[in-house]
């Protein structure tokens, strides 16, 4: 590689060739402020705040977009390009909603950060917003259009990441806004709730919508039996919301604060994830053995089966019936447990901890009910909710004793705990898949070609002497991918498993902000670990799992297993027919 | 069926959809876009309905509401300002009893402002659709505006 | 003689409708000079020519033209914009509808010289008109063989598509007219890569003006030393002028670069209407400068258009008398710059409706001389920070009339209401 040596701010520096000026300037300890970027995502240069003043050139350059080259001499800090900053820092003021105090995003806002470092202590520039209507009309994602500063992150996202094309801009000039087609509702426009905008919505305009008042009035409820469940991916990214390292196991203690918070019992939802790969292991080799619709796709997803819904209605029957971990412990959480501990169903308020936005979605479908009629799921929080209510407790977490799960939902498996990370789902039921046909224990648990952030990743597993090929995929541009095969008759797979968040649900839309390839490695990183740290990796060995079959639901596919455990799908592609 | 005829003279290329637009927008009498047809024209396309939207919303020439049957776009920019004995616009509104960004009840008539129109050498100018009239003079807007009566009766 | 007529001589000579009028008349004469000679031998012709982009920007022809004969890529485009959307700007559609092969034979040269496969011309949707003769200009020549196919018996392939704009000025900026083309919004990208690297459907692409393309046959007839020799030493050969506003004789002049303004107000404008008195002169466009009556002495070529830190060298003249208030001016201006601005970045974004309350305030007569001073600090900024040249040239306008008519900045402020 080609270096380049160029001047900043006086320091001279050596670096790659084509190294954006930002990164180079990065790399020397000189941060650029920014708005617009965003690690991973493409270059946008539109927000123009990352303006820096090159030797020579007569207007400021974009340093995220102008790559070095020799004998540049670059000041990042001058008096031109500091009120430059301010001025456009102020525009960009002059045209938003600022109610900073009772903003969601209060003190995390990357604006209202940007603006306290600036020294903006006045808008020099009057205002010149005009409100408009809020969309809260689904149960994931509240869209602020009020507070959209037009960076182009969530557009990038959308449509490039997700390929999901829900998210657009209209308009020229200043009238230029960010919105669904048609204007219309999140809900009506095909979003698949998948929440990847919300996390790299850098101001409040899109964010989670916020359920913990819900939870709190519950918990405050002497008359309600409140239980928890966290998702894998929860226990790994948690830590991010209260000062910890990216990456950081915060498993015990993050169960003490949720003790700690109130409620009652604090259960793993990596044993659903474990009785998931029973039931879904078993649908395979049912399916392989019984002529069966194939490939088989992953169901734990509500991002995907959202999207399968609205964009492949025609390959619903390659998806699994197997409701996801989330909502297999909603199930039991309203049979089972209540029946177990004596107590009245309607009197158990059951909360999910997901790093997911589209959970509070799969939560409200109507199919997700035991009784017809009450939600099996109250409440859904994302991680990032959880980390505000500790906060708002005022909960020292960082000194807290670990706690363990309680029973009888606490004893999980390392293959669980995979489900957090792109090509877990599909590696823990290779286990068990693999022991239960060839009935003999696997020589290594470690699938290393289907970990890590390659978009489509494939292996092959050996079935009584029939190689069979299995495809993972993250991000729904990848699911697009595979479905057209599905949907083509060309899929050479027999499984595949499908996440809609880049990295799976470490890198979930309700994950800590700030999330990049490198936090989401981290974060992957963290959940092999748990893995490998536990006793049992197999979903099948788990012996809560199997006193549930042997107590209450007698047989993987069973008939109970299948009123409980099992669901549809629905064709939701209601506006055109070839859409 | 019209839609369906206007595409079928056009491939299925993504880079095709501005002239689709001012084509099929310019033989529709409320020279609009509905949404319907931005389904249909993106369908054609395979492209994602926000973004035939995004395009439509983008250019001056695109309407996603309906129009007048003529569309009266008075250039308000320098040359043709300072080139005018006459306040174009006032006169227009006068005559046919709409302001800018409205349509006469009778649908004939829908009154807009545009950046200039490159006729600087002639101005004060407008265009109606596709024609474009220059030097104009109060009583030339008139005698224009009756030819248009009269023509669409 | 102040007019010099090199690419305007057909002008009203010739029936543009009439490919053979055009032949008659020296047409595509050029091109079959062209195909004798090597391929490097015209883009030196031109680069001895030193012709620089008429669009605006000036920026040296040659050396588009071997950026992209250097690429390698089998598929190549040669992209005429004529999106001339600059208020006060008219003279590409005067070539287009007087002389409409001449556009085409520049852009056949330049394509065979630099190996393009594929020209399209961007026309904005409201020039119906040179739309309509410029498809029929095409399939003329393509008639007569100089289009298509093995063009004039040689092994070059070569055509030319219209496209239509749709109501966007900011499209004629180079990147957008990219993505205008590719049937998306016209929002610039961030470069590099340059347009002769990646342009137009991902192909390396050569931008160039009407005027630009339409230079070239000259420079082959008379060759570049010739040409060169025109004007003035850094800006060569001659230039096309839109002359409007409050002159008697308004209209497209063509002239050798090095005339003074002056001299194309009063002696090709036959001076100011009514013999008002002049007020100002905006140079290029909207997003020219405004300059007072002592500058006119001033010639007309890049350098002196470029102490104005603006594109300005499009050619656009308007002469506006002693009748009008800056200051309404300089609103309509503004007004302008923030309809046509894409939304992409946000000091243009943003920063355009700002100028145009503060211009309101002088205007209504309520401004502070603290307004003056946020005009002219804003109004640098979205020059020097905005991502495409809308943004960068818009503030000109206001830029050199505070400097050229701070007078009237501090006679509104003196004038204005307190309170």
């Amino acid at each position: 590689m080609k270096m380049v040596n160029l001047i900043i701010n006086n320091v001279k520096v050596t670096v790659e060739e084509n190294t954006s000026i930002l990164k180079a300037a990065k790399k020397f300890n000189m941060n650029i402020p920014t708005l617009c970027y965003y690690e991973d995502l493409g270059i946008k240069s539109d927000c123009r705040v990352c303006v820096v003043q090159v030797e020579g050139k007569k207007g400021l350059v974009s340093s995220c977009s102008t790559p070095v080259s020799e004998g540049m001499v670059v000041y990042t800090n001058s008096a031109r390009v500091l009120n430059a900053r301010k001025t456009i820092v102020e525009l960009i003021l002059s045209n938003h909603d600022v109610k900073c105090t009772t903003c969601i995003k209060n003190m995390r806002c990357e604006l209202q950060n940007l603006a306290k470092n600036l020294g903006i202590d006045e808008n020099r520039f009057p205002s010149v917003f005009e409100r408009q209507p809020i969309d809260d009309n689904n149960p994931s994602i509240v869209r602020d259009p009020n507070l959209c500063i037009k960076c182009g992150r969530c557009v990038d996202v959308c449509n490039n990441v997700q390929g999901t094309s829900v998210l657009a801009f209209y308009g020229r000039g200043h009238e230029t806004r960010v919105s669904a087609v048609f204007d219309e509702h999140l809900s009506d426009a095909f979003c698949t709730l998948c929440g990847q905008c919300a996390s790299v919505c850098p101001v409040g305009a899109i964010t989670e919508k916020d359920d913990t008042d819900l939870v709190w009035k519950a918990l405050a409820d002497p008359n309600k039996h409140v239980i928890v469940q966290v998702a894998p991916a929860v226990r790994v990214s948690l830590g991010e919301e209260v000062g910890q390292k990216i990456g950081t196991i915060v498993t015990g203690k993050m169960v003490s604060a949720m003790k700690i918070l109130g409620f009652d019992q604090v259960f793993d939802t990596d044993f659903t994830a474990d009785l998931t790969i029973l039931e879904e292991g078993n649908e395979l080799i049912h399916r392989i053995t019984n002529g069966g619709v194939l490939p088989m796709m992953t169901s734990c997803c509500p991002g995907w089966i959202n999207f399968a819904e609205t964009r492949y209605p025609d390959i619903l029957d390659h998806i699994s019936s197997c409701k996801s971990p989330q909502q297999m412990f909603g199930s039991l959480a309203k049979s089972f447990y209540p029946q177990k501990i004596g107590l009245d169903p309607k009197d158990i308020f059951v909360v999910s901890v997901m790093p997911c936005t589209a959970k509070k979605y799969e939560a409200k479908r109507t199919e997700m009910s035991v009784d017809g009629e009450n939600p099996d799921i109250d409440v859904v929080l994302t991680t990032r909710e959880l980390g505000k209510m500790i906060k708002q407790m005022g909960i020292d977490f960082e000194n807290l004793d670990e706690k363990p799960f309680d029973s009888p939902f606490g004893i999980t498996t390392g293959a669980g705990a995979i489900f957090g990370a792109t090509g877990g789902v599909m590696e823990a039921a290779i286990r068990t898949v693999y022991e239960v046909v060839n009935k003999k224990p696997l020589e290594s648990l470690d699938f290393k070609e289907l970990r890590g952030l390659e978009g489509i990743k494939e292996a092959e597993i050996n079935l009584n002497g029939t190689m069979v090929k299995v495809a993972v995929a993250h991000t729904l541009s990848m699911a697009k991918v595979l479905s057209e095969q599905v949907r083509n008759g060309t899929s050479p797979y027999t499984f595949i498993e499908i996440m809609t968040c880049p990295g799976g649900c470490i890198g979930g839309g309700g994950q800590p902000y700030g999330t990049t390839n490198k936090t989401r490695l981290d974060r992957i990183s963290a959940i092999y670990e748990v893995d490998a740290g536990m006793p049992l990796r197999k979903s099948h060995e788990n012996p809560e799992v199997l006193a549930l079959y042997k107590d209450f639901l007698k047989e993987p596919l069973g008939k109970l297993s299948h009123h409980l455990l099992h669901t549809y799908y629905h064709n939701r592609n209601n506006k055109s027919q070839t859409r | 069926m019209l839609l369906k005829e206007v595409l079928k003279k056009y491939q299925r290329k993504e880079d095709n959809l501005i002239e689709i637009l001012l084509d099929y927008q310019a033989i529709k009498s409320n020279h609009y876009i509905s949404k319907e047809e931005i389904i249909e024209i993106a369908e054609y396309l395979s492209l994602p309905e926000s973004k035939v939207c995004s395009v439509l919303t983008f250019y001056t020439f695109f309407s996603d509401k309906p129009r007048g049957k003529h569309i009266i776009q008075v250039c308000k920019d320098v040359p043709c300002y300072i080139s005018s004995q006459v306040n174009v616009l006032k006169t227009i509104e006068k005559e046919l009893g709409i302001r800018v960004n409205e349509t006469t009840q009778n649908q004939q008539f829908t009154l807009e402002f545009t950046s200039c129109i490159g006729c600087c050498e002639a101005g004060p100018a407008m265009r109606i659709n596709d024609k474009i009239y220059t030097n104009l003079t109060a009583d030339k807007i008139k005698a224009i505006l009756s030819e248009y009566r009269v023509y669409m009766q | 003689m102040i007019e010099m007529k090199l690419i305007s001589k057909r002008f009203g000579k010739i029936n543009p409708l009439s490919i053979e009028e055009y032949i008659k008349f020296d047409g595509y004469k050029n091109l079959k000079k062209a195909f004798s000679m090597e391929r490097t031998a015209i883009i030196e012709e031109v680069q001895k020519a030193y012709l620089r982009g008429r669009g605006g920007a000036g920026f040296p022809t040659a050396i588009k033209m071997m950026a992209l004969a250097k690429e390698t890529n089998k598929e190549k485009y040669i992209l005429c914009n004529a999106d001339e959307g600059e208020p006060g700007n008219f003279k590409d559609r005067y070539l287009m509808e007087n002389d409409p092969h001449q556009v085409l034979e520049g852009m056949i040269i330049v394509a065979y010289a630099t190996g393009g496969t594929k020209g399209i011309i961007y026309v904005r949707g409201e020039y119906q008109k040179s739309i309509s003769l410029l498809k029929w200009s095409i399939d003329e020549a393509k008639k007569k063989g100089y289009l298509g196919n093995k063009i004039l018996g040689s092994k070059f392939n070569f055509d030319i598509e219209v496209r239509s704009g749709a109501g966007s000025y900011v499209c004629g900026e180079e990147f957008s007219l990219i993505e205008s083309i590719e049937g998306n919004p016209g929002r610039t990208r961030v470069k590099p890569p340059f347009p002769t690297q990646i342009g137009v459907f991902g192909k390396p692409t050569l931008i160039n003006n009407v005027e630009t393309f339409s230079t070239i046959p000259t420079i082959l007839e008379i060759s570049g030393a010739e040409f060169a020799k025109i004007g003035t030493p850094t800006s060569t050969g001659t230039k096309l002028i839109s002359l409007s506003g409050n002159v008697k004789n308004k209209g497209v002049f063509e002239i050798p670069f090095g005339v003074p303004i002056r001299d194309v107000i009063y002696k090709l404008g036959k001076g100011i209407e009514k013999d008002r008195k002049l007020k100002m002169v905006q140079l290029g466009g909207a997003c020219g400068p405004i300059i007072p009556e002592y500058m006119l002495d001033m010639i007309i070529d890049f350098e002196r258009f470029e102490e104005f830190e603006s594109k300005t060298g499009a050619g656009a003249i308007i002469v506006i008398d002693e009748r009008f208030d800056l200051f309404d001016i300089l609103l309509k201006i503004v007004q302008f710059f923030q309809h046509e601005s894409c939304g992409k970045c946000t000091p243009c974004r943003e920063g355009h409706i700002q100028l145009a309350n503060l211009i309101k305030k002088f205007v209504e007569r309520k401004a502070t001389m603290e307004d003056i001073v946020s005009l002219e600090s804003l109004a640098r900024v979205i020059h020097q920070t905005s991502l495409c040249g809308l943004g960068q040239t818009s503030p000109t306008a206001i830029i050199s009339s505070l400097r050229y008519f701070r007078d009237d900045y501090i006679d509104c402020v003196e004038h204005s209401y307190k309170g």
